[in-house]
């Protein structure tokens, strides 16, 4: 999905739990995200610190969607 | 005597499904599920002396400490051969075979063996390195899987020729081999374009690797202007699900308004994906489709506006032909709708 979002000409980001995965269908601007069922959460934090956390992956997200890339790119950091 | 260690998932070892996905490796003695089509098939050539049973949320989430504590395990049965799966069109139990068997292979130097569907995103990934028997796409290829897998991990360990891809039903890994042919080149070469000229079938002797890589696209220059729409494979519906999305193989994505929606509540919304434990998106579905993250970031001024509609599907063995077309679909509308970037989610 995030490759034909792509080939249409949109600048799309995968936030994902398993980068292999997205590494293999083609993604190119890629976001680590917490846990498979969970992805942008965790259970065991506070509401607060839960959406703390999801607002720091949203802000890589936002931050791999500004920044020029010419091939795969893991934004883990 | 080939001795055999079997490694199978939390589902197959009759544990659990999903809400056991997270369970950490287990060794036993002997045969566990599938393990027993296997003790069929390989007869008394070969005896499979342990199981081990492993979550596939475990086992995609601690990748380092998950195949440390399996190659513990497979050691200690120093067995002669390792066989995973067969995993079907299961994404992170097929990640989980070839990771571990390209393992084995590599740091235990035993052979290994697993079995797949081919779209299963693990095939990509390992079919290079490892023997992956081209399974159907649901467990109910097993009766045909087990043997096949058998017979090419069996030739594999007593170091027979292995044939083609073809002959032997494994995944194509890419190799080469030189071979005299009757005819010459050129002559094959006629007839296999006189055939296309026919409209007759014909096998190309050099298939052309599948490069379907996309360049990405220039960033946002202005993120404080732009529009960002939301698509997820995870399954985020309304409450109910209203269009039924499948919760495997989806056949549609659906799109709805989230017009002054600030928060995705447990009484709104939930998840229709039934590849994940569900409890922690049905609980909070900003867990997976962050919109409240997103909306106090319109307020503030760090994004332009967040699109109107967010489009979901179900990732869940859904085929690529199908993801595609959605995704092809969705981008159209989105497109139209002056949406500048995408930020896409997956479980």
């Amino acid at each position: 999905m995030v490759k034909e979002i792509e080939r249409a000409g949109i600048p799309v980001v995968h936030i994902c739990t398993i980068v292999p995965i997205s590494l293999t269908v083609g993604a190119n601007r890629i976001v680590p995200a917490v846990a498979i069922p969970h992805p942008l959460g965790n259970p065991t934090l506070s509401k607060d610190d839960e959406k703390k956390l999801r607002r720091g992956i949203v802000e890589k997200a936002l931050k791999a969607l500004q920044t020029e890339v010419h091939g795969q790119t893991v934004f883990d950091k | 005597m080939i001795k055999i260690v079997h490694y199978i998932n939390q589902f197959f070892a009759g544990i659990g499904g999903e809400e056991k996905a997270d369970i950490k490796p287990e060794l036993r003695e002997g045969i566990v599920g599938p393990g027993m089509a296997l003790k069929a098939a390989v007869g008394n050539e070969a005896e499979i002396v342990a199981t081990v049973i492993c979550g596939d949320s475990y086992f995609n989430e601690n990748l380092e400490t998950a195949i440390k504590e399996i190659l513990e395990m497979v050691k200690k049965y120093n067995p002669d051969l390792f066989i995973a799966g067969p995993a079907f069109n299961a994404g992170r139990y097929g990640v989980a075979c070839g990771t571990i068997c390209k393992e084995v292979q590599d740091k235990l130097g035993i052979p290994a063996v697993t079995g797949m569907y081919i779209e299963n995103p693990g095939a990509d990934i390992f079919k290079k390195d490892v023997y992956i028997l081209s399974t159907a796409n649901a467990a109910t290829g097993m009766r045909q899987a087990v043997p096949a897998m058998a017979k090419l991990a069996l030739k594999i360990v007593k170091k027979e020729a292995i044939g083609t891809p073809a002959e032997d039903g494994y995944l194509p890994r890419g190799i080469r081999k030189n071979l005299f042919r009757e005819e010459r080149g050129s002559k094959r070469a006629v007839n296999m374009l006189v055939a296309k000229l026919k409209g007759e079938s014909f096998e190309t002797e050099y298939p052309m690797p599948d490069f379907d890589r996309v360049a990405p696209n220039q960033p946002v220059l202005d993120i404080a202007k732009a529009k960002i729409a939301l698509v997820t494979s995870g399954g985020i519906v309304p409450k109910h699900n209203p269009h039924r999305i499948e919760s495997s193989s989806a056949s549609k994505f659906g799109k709805y308004d989230i017009a002054g929606v600030m928060d995705l509540t447990e009484e709104a919304y939930e998840t229709a994906h039934g590849g994940y434990d569900p409890v922690y998106a049905n609980l909070d579905a900003d867990r997976v489709l962050p919109v409240d993250v997103l909306r106090d970031m319109e307020k503030e001024g760090v994004i332009g506006e967040l699109h109107r509609y967010f489009y979901t599907t179900v990732g869940n063995g859904t085929s690529v032909a199908n993801s595609k077309k959605y995704a092809a679909e969705i981008a159209q509308e989105l497109i139209k709708d002056g949406v500048q970037a995408v930020i896409l989610t997956s479980t």
